[in-house]
C-alpha cells in the first residue's frame, strides 16, 4: 500500500503561489482539517452548530460534471471520527469536486472568550460579514457575560472587548479590517479579548 | 485490558452497576434509608459480619455482588466493605461522595460518562463528563486507589497531575474515548507515577499544536520500570523514538505494547528485538521509512516475529505495505486477535495471512477485502467468535466492498460466533435469516446498512424479517443494532422475541409510536436504549414509564418528542434526569431536538452547560 498519497494539503500550497486575478480568498478556502495529521483534528461532526446543516443544505457549486456531494448527515454512518480522520482523504477526481467538498464541508474555527470554560467552533461560511458575524458570537457567549456592552455604545465603556483572530501566519490581528472573503480564507481561529490587553488593539470602531 | 475491549461491546454489566435494581417491587430498599451506615450492629452480627466478609472476597462479578448486597442489611454491609472493584456505568448516575461513603475499600474504578452517541458527534462539545470532580473526590476517598478506566470522559492535564500525584500504589490507567488531556499531562503522570503498570490510551481525542507537543516517554523513571502494558496508538504525534527504545529495554515486565503510525517498520523490529516477550502488539504504521527501501528490511523483520514467540494479538497496519505482511507469518498461528481494521489490503492481500490463523478468535477488518476475503476467513477461522468489519469510506454512497454474499460465508464457516459487527452498502433478509440459523450462539449483533431506509437488495422488502429471525432464533442475544429499511413490524419482532436484550440501537427505522412502544414494553432486560431519526413521539415515551428505573439510559434524537411529553415523564419519576439538549439557542422550544434521560441517585447535575435544560 502507498504511504499516505499527496493529500489536500498539498494542493493547497500550489493554490497559494498560483498568479491569480482577484484578491486572495476569492476562490473556495481549503479545507481546516489537514487529513495529514491523523486524528488531531476533530471531525466536523463533532460541532455543535452542524445541526444547523444537517439536512441538505443546496450546494453552491456549479459544476456540472462533480457529483452533488450527497449532504453529510451528522454522525452518519456510526464511526467515530478517530477512525474517520485516520484514512487519507478519498482521491479527489477534479479541482471542481474538491471546491464542491469543500464547499459543503464548512469552514470551522475555534473561538474562545477570555475567562469562558469551553470553547466554541463556528462555521464562518455561514455568516455573510462582519455584522453577523460579531451578533453570531454575542450570542453564543451571552451566558458568560453579565451587561454585554450593547453595540450603540461601542467598546468605549467600561467592560472593554474587542474580537480578535489568528491569521495563516500565526499573527494575532483585530477582526474588520480586511475584505470578509480575505478574513474567512486566512483566518485560523478567533478569540474575544477583554480587558486591558485590548486597548492596545483597539483602532478604530467596526461595525 | 485489550480483551476487556472487545468485551466492551457485550457490556454485560447486568442489571445494576454499583446500585441495586430499581425494580418496582422492592422500590428503593434499603438505599434510600439515608448512610450506608446507619447504627453498628450488635456484636453477634458482627461476627457473622466479618465472616460474610472472608467469603465474600472471592465473589469478584458485580452483578453477584449486587444480588448479595439485596439480602439483608448485614450482607449490604459486608459487601460494601469487601468491594474491590467498582463499576460506574453512568458517571452522573451518583456522586463521588455517595460511592466512597458506601464502597470503602475500593481499589479499581471503572467510569464511563457521555452517551455513546457522542462519538458520533450528536452530543454538543462541553456538554459534561468531568472527571475533575471524582479525581479530587478519590485522592482523599481511596488513597490506596491502584487503577482506573475511563470512557467517554473529559479528562485534564491536572487530572492526569492529581492522579500520579495522589495514588502511591497507583498501577494502571486506562482512558478509552476521552478528551481534554494532552501530552503535557502524559509527561507529568509518567514522571510522577513511579509505579505504573498499565498505561493505555484508546482511541482518545488529542487537539495539539505541534509546538505543543511535549516528550512524555523520556519523562518515565530511569531505572527499570515495572511497566506490563503501554499503549498509545492513538497518539497523533510522534514519540521520541530513541527515549522509547530505551524505555522497553528498561521494562522487562513488558507483555502489551501498541505503537502510533509514527513508528515504521524498521523501528519497529527494534523494539521487537527488545521486548521478545511480548504477548500483544500494535505494529504503528508497518511501512517503510523511506519510498523502495523495503527490501532490506523484510527479512529482519520476519526474523523479528520469529523470534516473538509468546505474541497472541496484533493490531496498528495503520499504512500498511502488503510486502511485508508475510513477515508476521510465524506467529498467525498463535494469534486469537487480530486488528486489520486500519489496513487497506485487499482479498489478494489477506488470503496468504488468514490461511495461517487457525486460532483466531478476534477478528477486525476494513470491507477493503470484500466478500472474497471474508470467505477466506470463514474457510479457516473456524474459532471465531468476533468479526467486526469496517467501512473504508463511511458514507452512504460510497463503493460496498462487503455485502450479504460476505455475511453469508461468515455464517457458514464460523459457527462459534458471538459477536459481529458489520457495515455494508446491501443487504438481504436471506443472509440475515440464515445467520441467525447457524450463529445461534450470538451475543451481539450490529447490522449498519450505510444508505438510509435501504430494504433488501434482492426482494426490495424491508428488513423486517431479518432482524425478526435474529431476535427469534439466537435465544442469548443481549445487544442488537438494526438498520435499513425497517417498519414497525421489526420492532413488534424484537418486543415479543428479544427478552434478553439490554442494549439496542435504532437508526432511521419505525412508522409510527407502535414501534418503540413494542420494544419498551416487551424487552424487560432493556437498559440502553439509543435511538435518531425515527418517528416516535410522546406516546411512545410515555409507555415506558414503568421500565425507566431500570434502564441505565435511553437517548433519543430527531424524533417527534416535544417539550409536554418529556416533562410530563420528568414529573412522574423524580429519579429520573431528563435532559433536553439544543444544538442551536434559537431552536423551537416546544419540539425536542435530543433528549437523554437516565436514573440517578443524586438528582440533577450541578455541571450542566446553557444547551442543556434539566427538567
Amino acid at each position: 500500500m502507498e504511504a499516505a498519497a499527496s493529500s489536500v494539503k498539498d494542493g493547497g500550497d500550489l493554490r497559494d503561489t498560483e498568479l491569480r486575478l482577484g484578491l486572495p480568498g476569492t476562490e473556495a478556502p481549503e479545507k481546516p482539517a489537514a487529513p495529514s495529521t491523523r486524528g488531531s483534528k476533530r471531525a466536523l461532526q463533532e460541532d455543535d452548530d452542524m445541526e444547523s446543516r444537517a439536512n441538505s443544505r443546496p450546494l453552491e457549486a456549479d459544476s456540472g460534471e462533480a457529483p452533488a456531494a450527497k449532504a453529510q448527515i451528522v454522525g452518519w454512518p456510526p464511526i467515530r471520527s478517530y477512525r474517520r480522520n485516520s484514512f487519507p482523504p478519498r482521491k479527489v477526481e477534479s479541482e471542481a469536486e474538491a471546491e464542491a467538498e469543500a464547499e459543503a464541508a464548512g469552514l470551522y474555527v475555534k473561538v474562545s472568550m477570555d475567562g469562558a470554560p469551553y470553547l466554541r467552533k463556528i462555521d464562518l461560511k455561514v455568516y455573510k460579514g462582519y455584522k453577523e458575524l460579531r451578533e453570531a458570537m454575542d450570542n453564543m457567549f451571552k451566558c458568560f457575560t453579565q451587561g454585554e456592552v450593547s453595540r450603540k455604545e461601542g467598546c468605549s465603556s467600561g467592560s472593554e472587548s474587542a474580537i480578535t483572530y489568528e491569521d495563516k501566519d500565526g499573527d494575532l490581528m483585530l477582526v474588520g479590517d480586511v475584505p470578509w472573503e480575505m478574513f474567512i480564507s486566512s483566518c485560523r481561529r478567533l478569540r474575544i479579548m477583554k480587558g486591558c490587553e485590548v486597548r492596545g488593539l483597539r483602532t478604530r470602531q467596526y461595525s | 485490558m485489550r480483551e476487556e475491549r472487545s468485551d466492551m461491546s457485550e457490556d454485560d454489566d447486568g442489571g445494576g452497576e454499583e446500585k441495586d435494581s430499581w425494580a418496582p417491587g422492592l422500590g428503593v430498599a434499603g438505599k434510600s434509608r439515608g448512610a450506608p451506615y446507619p447504627l453498628p450492629p450488635p456484636l453477634c452480627d458482627q461476627v457473622l459480619e466479618n465472616v460474610i466478609e472472608n467469603v465474600l472476597q472471592f465473589l469478584t462479578s458485580r452483578r453477584d455482588r449486587n444480588a448479595v448486597s439485596l439480602v439483608c442489611r448485614s450482607w449490604y454491609r459486608a459487601e460494601a466493605q469487601t468491594r474491590r472493584e467498582l463499576f460506574i456505568g453512568n458517571c452522573y448516575a451518583v456522586s463521588p461522595r455517595r460511592a466512597i461513603d458506601r464502597f470503602r475499600c475500593v481499589r479499581s474504578l471503572v467510569l464511563k460518562g457521555k452517551p455513546r452517541f457522542a462519538d458520533f458527534g450528536l452530543v454538543p462539545i462541553g456538554w459534561g463528563a468531568h472527571f475533575s470532580p471524582w479525581a479530587s473526590a478519590m485522592a482523599t476517598g481511596y488513597p490506596w486507589l491502584e487503577k482506573i478506566c475511563l470512557k467517554r470522559m473529559s479528562v485534564t492535564d491536572d487530572d492526569l497531575s492529581r492522579l500520579a500525584l495522589s495514588f502511591p500504589f497507583f498501577k494502571g490507567l486506562t482512558i478509552i474515548c476521552c478528551d481534554g488531556f494532552s501530552t503535557a499531562g502524559l509527561a507529568v503522570f509518567a514522571e510522577k507515577c513511579r509505579h505504573l503498570r498499565l498505561l493505555d490510551l484508546i482511541e482518545d481525542y488529542f487537539e495539539e499544536e505541534e509546538y505543543e507537543v511535549v516528550d512524555w516517554i523520556s519523562k518515565f523513571p530511569q531505572t527499570t520500570t515495572s511497566l506490563e502494558t503501554l499503549g498509545f496508538d492513538c497518539l497523533p504525534s510522534a514519540v521520541n523514538f530513541e527515549a522509547l527504545e530505551a524505555l522497553i529495554a528498561r521494562s522487562p515486565a513488558l507483555r502489551q505494547l501498541r505503537v502510533n503510525h509514527h513508528v515504521t517498520v524498521d523501528q519497529l523490529r527494534r523494539l521487537m528485538v527488545r521486548a521478545p516477550q511480548l504477548t500483544h502488539l500494535g505494529t504503528g504504521s508497518f511501512r517503510s521509512p523511506e519510498e523502495g527501501e523495503g527490501m532490506e528490511h523484510e527479512a529482519h523483520l520476519v526474523s523479528a516475529f520469529a523470534a516473538s514467540r509468546s505474541l497472541v494479538s496484533l493490531s496498528g497496519f495503520r499504512e500498511v505495505e502488503s510486502q511485508f505482511l508475510p513477515a508476521i507469518y510465524p506467529v498467525c498461528s498463535n494469534i486469537t486477535f487480530l486488528n486489520f481494521s486500519f489496513a487497506e489490503i485487499t482479498a489478494e492481500d489477506l488470503k496468504p495471512v488468514i490461511r495461517h490463523c487457525h486460532n483466531l478468535q478476534n477478528f477486525w477488518v476494513l470491507d477493503t477485502v470484500g466478500d472474497e476475503g471474508l470467505q477466506a476467513v470463514a474457510a479457516t477461522c473456524k474459532d471465531l467468535r468476533e468479526l467486526r468489519v469496517f467501512p473504508l469510506d463511511a458514507t452512504e454512497d460510497s463503493e460496498g466492498f462487503v455485502s450479504d454474499v460476505g455475511l453469508t460465508a461468515i455464517s457458514e464457516g464460523c459457527r462459534k460466533l458471538r459477536s459481529i459487527l458489520y457495515f455494508c452498502q446491501r443487504m438481504t433478509n436471506k443472509a440475515v435469516l440464515t445467520m441467525s440459523k447457524n450463529c445461534q450462539e450470538l451475543v451481539v449483533f450490529r447490522l449498519c446498512i450505510m444508505a438510509r431506509h435501504l430494504p433488501d437488495h434482492h426482494t426490495g422488502e424491508p428488513m423486517d424479517e431479518g432482524f425478526g429471525a435474529i431476535v427469534m432464533n439466537c435465544k442469548n442475544l443481549t445487544r442488537l443494532a438494526v438498520s435499513g429499511l425497517l417498519t414497525d413490524k421489526a420492532f413488534g419482532y424484537i418486543g415479543k422475541y428479544g427478552k434478553s436484550i439490554r442494549t439496542l440501537s435504532v437508526a432511521f427505522a419505525g412508522n409510527s409510536d407502535m414501534g418503540l412502544r413494542y420494544v419498551l414494553e416487551g424487552c424487560p432486560k432493556l437498559q440502553k436504549l439509543e435511538i435518531r431519526d425515527s418517528p416516535f413521539g410522546d406516546p411512545a415515551l410515555l409507555s415506558g414509564i414503568h421500565h425507566y428505573y431500570n434502564m441505565r439510559f435511553l437517548w433519543m434524537s430527531s424524533c417527534k418528542l416535544s417539550r409536554r411529553g418529556c416533562e410530563d415523564v420528568a414529573q412522574r419519576l423524580p429519579r429520573l434526569v431528563v435532559e433536553v439538549i439544543r444544538d442551536r439557542p434559537e431552536a423551537d422550544d416546544e419540539a425536542v431536538e435530543k433528549l437523554y434521560m437516565y436514573r440517578s441517585l443524586v438528582g440533577r447535575r450541578n455541571d450542566a452547560p446553557p444547551f442543556v435544560k434539566i427538567l
